[in-house]
Parts: C-alpha cells; structure tokens; sequence
C-alpha cells in the first residue's frame, strides 16, 4: 500500500478545480454569446435583447435551451460518426486550453495550500500552441463529414487560415519567449508580477498576436469560414440542435480561452497593477489576482466584438495575403530585433 | 456624356499611400466612430411599456359610440358599409321592441355589426359617412392575435364601454381628441 501513497487531497482538489473551470468557462461563454448581442446592440444604437429576466439576463439560457429542444436532424448521406464527432471535438479541444492557464496565485483553503491552475506545465505555450491548432480538427471534419459543398469550402477555408495564421502567431511567440526566457505560463506571470508587463517590451508581437488570435478564432474581420452571404453557414450549414449550438459555444470559449492566453502571455495576467501582493493574505491576493484576470478578459472580450461590429470581412485573397506577405515577415522582422537587442544588452 | 446632375464625383483611383496601406489607422477611426455610438441616444422605444404619441389626425381602430344614457347610436342605416372601400363592414338591423328604450336611441338598430378588421383599411369614410354620430376611429390600434377569425371584431369587441356603468373606462375610450361638429 505505501507504495500507492498519492495525496488523495491533491486529486480532490484538481479535480474540484477541473469541474469549477470548465463551468466557469461554460456559462462565461454562454453570457459571452448574451454580451455579443448587447454589445451589438449598443453599437448600433439598437437595445439588444431585454426580455427574458431582468436586462434580458435570462436569455442565453432560453437560447441554450431552445437548442435542446430543436430537431436533431442528421444528413442521410452524412458519415454519422464523423459529423458528430465534429462538433465534440471542437467543444473539447476549446475546454482543453484552460488547464495551463494560471487562473490566480495560491489560496490558503483547510489548511493546504492550493494552486489556481490545473496543470503547471513547463511547456505550457506549447500545450496552447498544440490545443488550438487541434480545434480546426473539429471544424474540418464537421465540415467533410456534412457531405456539402459549402460546408467543405467553410472547412478548407478555416484549416487554411489557421495553419497561414498560426506561423506568424508562433513566431511572434518565440520573440516573447526570447524576452522571457520561459515556457512555463506561470513563471511568465511571476515575471511580470515582479517586473514590467510584456506588452511594453513586446508592443509589435503583441499587435501580431492579436491579429492572429482573431484569425484563430474565426472572427470578423477573418470568419470567411461562416461567411454567410457566400457560404449560407460554412461549416456548420448542415447542423442543427445542440451540435450547432457546440460549433457556437465552441467559437465563444475560444474566444474566452484566446483573451485569457493574451492577457496571461502580454498583461500580466492575474496581475493587479499598482498594487503589491506580497503585503496581503494569500487569499485575499489570490482574489485580487481573479478580478484582475478576470477585468483584463472582458477588456478583451469587448475588443473582440468591438471590431467585428466595426469592420467588415476580408476577401480570400486579402486574408492570404495579410497572412503570408505581411504578418509573416513582420513576426520574424520582430524576432530578429529582440534577439538583436538582447545581445546587445547582454540581458 | 453630359451628366444628369452635378453630384457625380470622380472617383480617386490613385494609388493608397503607406499609411492607408497599413489598414490599422482606417480601422481605428471606424472604431471610434462605433464606441462613439456607445453613448448616443437610442431611437428604439421599449413598446408595450412605453408608448409612442399618436398624431391628432390618427386613425385606429373603429368604436361604435353610446349617447350619454348609455344608448348605442347606431341605427343600422348602411351608410358606413357602403362608404366602405375595403368592403369590411357587415351589419343586420333589428326593430327595437317595447323596453327597450333605454338600450338604443332610436327605433332601428344593429342587431350584428361586424368589422373586418383584416380588410379595414382605416381610410375612416365610416366615420365620415355616418349621420348618427355612431362610428368613430378611435387612437389605439388593432391588437396582433393567432387566428383570422379572432379579427372579425362584434359589436361587443367596438362598443364603447357605458358612461353610467364605467365612466372611467367611456372616459378613457372617447379619447382626448376634440370631437367633430356633429353631422345632425
């Protein structure tokens, strides 16, 4: 027996902390898709949905089960397995993100010490990295198997985004990493909670980043794979019910996921600016440490819908060509000046 | 070609310079004009709590009008059925038996009075055809509803509510609009 001498309070409490995230990130994607309107709403000097509940609080959940409820319809001439794997995969590889991320410092809890991450990895940019190029396996397949051709454009489309969009985010990453020196999310957040954030050393990656993020994330100005004037759906025309609703929920928990990584890997974090942690009970920083993470996600959140009820869609070729002919030589023009300069700091 | 107008513009095809080619400025003026919009008033009014005034001149749905004792002026006479465009109005008379004195004014009346309101156009001929003082359009609109049939309106659905039963209700219904110089 002595040799099976696992901490049973460890496995509790991962798997507490498991169960808290993923809800967490499931119903903040669900308010994401109430906000997503709002903020559409607002921008437009509409009102946005304001019926169910008060503000309108109710309605994500009367559109979540009013998916439920809809009529499963499964394509005669689909592959059945397949076409239902799609939308599982995307939901899963969306959810699997979160484990790496650094949700906040420690919390002092019956008298054990817990960390606010699942997993502290010491690769963990490279798990992102791997997680979120996986996604568009969810998309891809759901769109071959549906059998339609629109679907299959809305699919090739996505996959080849996101590998074009996935070069210039890996290499604006290795010039973070270069300032870094670290794989590891947590050790990234130390850092900056010591020392600056690494958008000011980092202001161009960053912009890279960005642009990038949102191509992987499907959204406006790079949806072109749900183009609905050109495309009906894209990827998701043959779907329905709860599997529709699993594509959609899946683009907001990226969406959720994305902001979280960007403010973890260029913000600091759960990094409260201004104020020093060191000086306050564990807990009450690890709290501090959650808003923080937390106000700096919805900033990115709101930029994210910001700009898609800002701008419009790119053309293919436009997108291909931002990917491969501009972003792409910035990155390693990027690259190239930070390992410049810390050679010539010595740093 | 000689243009229609003078508001045709030559369109610029010169080349985009650096800055137009980068995208980021453009884009960030068209974010500040949407966050601008942030703050702006909104149009929309939040219906059935809030109600949008009416013109003086609104014409909605019809009301079959009461004298002050309470008795329906109709008699009955046709005039708004044929003044009717729409072809909307049906009706049928009655005689008004001993007694009933105090329900109809006068010696005819309609004992059905139908209205389309599907056909009604609310053009408001009714109004002006009738001689009795009968048939008004009042400032509230037909209301949606699931089936046809529930916009035949009856007599019940166009009566105006008594002014000796319910004189808030009369009150209510005759409107604030000034009332036009009786025809009789």
């Amino acid at each position: 027996m002595m040799l099976l001498s696992i901490d049973l309070g460890l496995v509790i409490e991962k798997l507490v902390l498991i169960v808290v995230v993923i809800s967490a990130s499931l119903v903040i994607a669900m308010y994401t898709t109430f906000a997503e309107r709002k903020v559409a709403a607002i921008l437009q000097d509409r009102r946005g949905p304001n019926r169910a509940g008060p503000f309108g609080l109710l309605q994500p959940l009367a559109d979540g089960l009013k998916l439920f409820f809809k009529e499963e319809i499964i394509p005669n001439l689909s592959s059945k397995f397949l076409f239902i794997l799609g939308p599982a995969l995307a939901m899963m590889t969306a959810m699997m993100t979160s484990a790496v991320i650094p949700w906040g410092d420690k919390i002092e809890l019956f008298g054990r010490s817990i960390s606010l991450q699942i997993a502290d990895i010491n690769i963990g940019v490279l798990y992102v990295f791997g997680v979120v190029s996986l996604g568009v396996y969810g998309i891809m397949i759901g769109s071959w198997a549906s059998n339609n051709k629109f679907s299959l454009l809305g699919g090739l489309r996505a996959a080849s985004q996101i590998i074009s969009y996935e070069l210039a985010m890996g290499i604006s990453m290795i010039a973070l990493l270069m300032v870094t020196g670290t794989l590891s999310l947590k050790e990234m957040v130390l850092q900056q909670q010591a020392g600056n954030w690494n958008v000011i050393y980092q202001p161009l990656g960053f912009l890279i980043f960005l642009i990038c993020a949102f191509a992987e994330c499907n959204r406006t100005p790079f949806d072109l794979p749900e183009a609905e004037n050109e495309l009906i759906g894209g990827y998701h025309t043959e779907y329905s019910s709860m599997k529709l609703g699993f594509f959609l929920f899946a683009e907001y928990i990226n969406m959720f996921i994305s902001s979280v990584i960007m403010a973890t890997l260029f913000f600091g974090g759960y990094d409260m600016p201004f104020v020093n942690e060191t000086l306050l009970s564990p807990n009450m920083a690890a709290l501090i440490g959650i808003v923080a993470l937390m106000g700096k996600v919805i900033c990115f959140i709101f930029l994210f819908m910001w700009v898609r009820w800002t701008i419009p869609r790119f053309r293919y070729d436009q997108l291909m060509h931002l990917g491969w002919r501009i972003l792409i030589p910035l990155a390693l023009f990027n690259m190239l000046l930070t390992g410049g300069v810390i050679l010539y700091f010595h740093k | 070609m000689q243009a229609l107008t003078d508001k045709s513009k030559q369109v610029s095809r010169k080349p985009m310079n650096f800055m137009e080619r980068m995208y980021l400025p453009a884009i960030f003026k068209g974010m500040v004009i949407t966050f601008s919009h942030i703050f702006k008033k909104k149009p929309t009014i939040n219906y059935p709590e809030k109600k949008r005034p009416f013109s003086p001149v609104f014409r909605g749905l019809q009301i079959l009008n009461r004298d002050e004792e309470g008795r329906e002026n109709c008699t009955a006479c046709g005039l708004c059925a044929v003044a009717c465009p729409a072809e909307a109005i049906t009706m049928e008379a009655a005689e008004r038996q001993p007694g009933e004195e105090n329900l109809y004014r006068e010696e005819k009346y309609a004992a059905k009075y139908e209205i389309n309101m599907l056909r009604c156009i609310f053009c408001g001929l009714c109004e002006e055809a009738c001689p009795k003082d009968a048939i008004y359009l009042s400032e509230t609109f037909t209301p949606a509803d699931y089936q046809r049939k529930q916009f035949i309106y009856s007599k019940n659905d166009l009566l105006i509510p008594h002014p000796k039963e319910n004189p808030t209700a009369y009150q209510q219904a005759l409107g604030n609009r000034p009332k036009r110089e009786s025809v009789i």
